[in-house]
């Protein structure tokens, strides 16, 4: 792959237009009187550093949406480039209009016409500047480490994987709403409610656990342990605080199966994934299980007992993890292989997209398994097998390509993929008055 | 020069220094390479947290190591166990510091020579003809990220046993220092509700 071909053509323009700029200097100053020569020379220096600060702005910008080129030496401008990785858009363009107010104080210097005195006179004032501006920036990125109170409730969001605790209740609400019998609100609310606070209590865990690891890779850095916006004690109170009402909920408002289910999670997702990532790639079997197990959870709750159903259930959250998780994982290898996590997609890439096929394979067969389990009508496998086949096709795609568009394409299908097939076994949850029409498709 | 500080101070400077410059140009280059060098070396001892705070202060992320670097305040009347933590937290952050540092460095550099031999034995230069840099793509880099990890692993493996430690003796003496705050507080308002 070529260099990201923005940050080419935004680096020949700036050295086109800078050029373009010290000529016309020259051919100017040779003509005009010196006053006005030195306002010309003020403007255009002026508009040169606004020129590099856009162009550094856009690298900033292109280097988040770099390719996997591996280049010999990945940054041009070491000098810049650190500095600006870390700002957000919003502070690129409030240094834009605050840095040009640094450079007019700076340019009243010696008017020799020199011409090698004044382009480096041209350089230093872009680039002083820009080391000035570099000190107060890196010295405004300096955050004292105060907790206020409104900060707390998107710190916490964050801690605990909100999003991710999001997808876990509704994995878990499907399985509630799969499992056979009349359906329990107070009983579902009550499900949800303690597996989403079981799930923040492990997200939390796993961040306390992680924060140097999480510190080198592009896709963490911005957690709150990381930053610094939290304490680790706080963290971990946060997780107590949220582990042991979640599982009590579970165990007492709902049934002590569910409630087992929920701690044994917890501990199978903090203690066994989080420390197994740095030591063997059997972390990622461990972290299908931990995915499947919600959707065990919601069905025992309505159900009370570990039935067939509930393991076909687990079985199908099981097998998507990995086409999820191999293809997300094939993008990450730098980033894995620095950090030392020990992932099929650095240590094992044949054996990453030969298990993601696998079990993309495994959710037909698993979607055909549901009528037979008197699960959904048989109306299910034949409506469902469009995506199933769909994403076993770019499950194919991946084990053939290795690439990164077929990783990424798989991804994103993972992403629609389970959504949809959860609702489809919604609407075709086999009802008790339906069992006798086996082709129809339940309204 | 050395010491870069904030403010106005370094705004007067080049201007001083350009100003009286005159023909030396070549010595502004200089200056200017030397200043970036300083400036890549010590970024944590620039900063000075403001007199009356009195929270820790933590940085932007370090360029080697990635990780964000900690000011610990130090309160006047600083308890041993507060003592303790905060130079546990010290000795953490200089350990975790060195170690990714080079970490990053070494993956860096040797990322580099495997780009290079590669390219080498492909026989194609570290340019292209269009002027722009060789690369290697990602399936070709995947050698390297394997052999690099496992090279690394028993190192990694240490690490992560002290890494463990060392991070719940921080959180659990965390907690005792916590305590030891809030049992302080309850005693001195028995003190005060007393006399």
């Amino acid at each position: 792959m070529a260099a990201s071909p923005h940050t080419l053509s935004s680096r020949l323009l700036t050295g086109s237009v800078g050029g373009c700029i010290w000529y016309l200097e020259r051919r100017a100053i040779q003509g005009l009187p010196h006053r006005v020569a030195h306002l010309f020379r003020n403007v255009n220096n002026q508009w040169v550093m606004a020129q590099h600060l856009s162009f550094l702005k856009r690298m900033y910008v292109t280097q988040l949406h770099r390719g996997l080129s591996q280049q010999v030496k990945p940054k041009p401008e070491p000098s810049a480039s650190p500095f600006l990785e870390h700002m957000s858009s919003g502070q690129a363009r409030a240094e834009v209009d605050e840095l040009p107010s640094f450079s007019v104080p700076s340019l009243p210097l010696s008017r020799k016409p020199d011409e090698e005195l004044m382009e480096l006179e041209a350089a230093s004032i872009v680039e002083r500047p820009l080391d000035m501006a570099k000190e107060t920036k890196e010295e405004k990125q300096w955050k004292e480490m105060k907790l206020h109170a409104d900060d707390l409730p998107s710190i916490l969001a964050r801690l605990s994987k909100i999003k991710l605790t999001a997808l876990v209740v509704s994995t878990t609400s499907a399985g509630f709403a799969l499992a056979p019998g009349p359906f329990d609100w107070p009983c579902f609310l009550l499900t949800s409610l303690g597996t989403g606070l079981a799930s923040c209590a492990a997200n939390s865990i796993n961040q306390f656990f992680e924060v140097p690891f999480d510190s080198n890779m592009n896709r963490t850095k911005n957690r709150p342990l990381v930053r610094g916006q939290i304490s680790p004690l706080l963290a971990v109170c946060f997780a107590t605080c949220c582990a042991v009402p979640g599982v009590a909920l579970l165990t007492w408002g709902v049934n002590p199966l569910t409630g087992a289910l929920g701690i044994f999670n917890i501990f199978l997702y903090t203690c066994c994934y989080t420390p197994l990532k740095r030591i063997s790639i059997a972390n990622t079997w461990v972290g299908a299980v931990v995915g499947a197990i919600p959707p065990v959870m919601g069905w025992t709750a309505a159900t009370g007992s570990l039935d067939a159903g509930a393991l076909l259930l687990g079985g199908i959250l099981y097998s998507w993890q990995f086409p999820h998780f191999n293809a997300l994982s094939w993008g990450l290898r730098e980033d894995y292989s620095r950090g030392g996590y020990c992932m099929m997609s650095v240590t094992h890439p044949a054996l990453c997209r030969r298990v993601a096929l696998r079990h993309c394979l495994a959710l037909i067969a698993l979607s055909t398994a549901a009528p037979v389990l008197d699960i959904t009508t048989w109306a299910f496998p034949i409506i469902s097998l469009p995506i199933n086949l769909y994403i076993s096709y770019l499950g194919f795609r991946f084990y053939v390509d290795a690439d990164r568009r077929s990783s990424r394409k798989l991804f994103f299908c993972s992403l629609w993929h389970l959504p949809l097939l959860l609702l489809l076994m919604l609407t075709c949850k086999q009802r008790p008055d339906q069992e006798g029409d086996k082709g129809e498709a339940p309204s | 020069m050395a010491a870069l500080r904030p403010g106005s101070g370094a705004l007067v400077r080049p201007l001083v220094r350009s100003s009286s410059s005159g023909g030396g140009g070549g010595r502004l280059a200089r200056e200017r390479g030397t200043e970036r060098r300083d400036a890549a070396s010590s970024p944590v001892s620039r900063f000075c947290p403001p007199r009356q705070s009195c929270h820790d202060w933590i940085g932007p992320p370090d360029k080697y190591s990635n990780l964000r670097p900690v000011l610990f305040h130090v309160p006047e009347n600083e308890s041993p166990l507060e003592q303790r933590l905060r130079e546990l937290r010290q000795e953490t952050q200089e350990w975790n510091q060195q170690f990714w540092a080079n970490q990053n460095l070494t993956f860096n550099k040797e990322k580099e020579e495997f780009i290079y031999s590669r390219l080498q034995a492909k026989g194609l230069g570290l340019r292209t003809e269009s002027g722009q840099r060789a690369t290697l793509d990602a399936e070709e880099m995947a050698d390297f990220y394997k052999e690099f990890l496992s090279k690394n692993f028993q190192k990694h493996m240490s690490y992560n046993r002290d890494w463990y430690k060392r991070n719940f003796a921080i959180t659990f003496f965390m907690g005792k220092v916590a305590l030891e705050r809030m049992w302080n507080k309850l005693r001195q308002k028995q003190k005060k509700t007393s006399s």
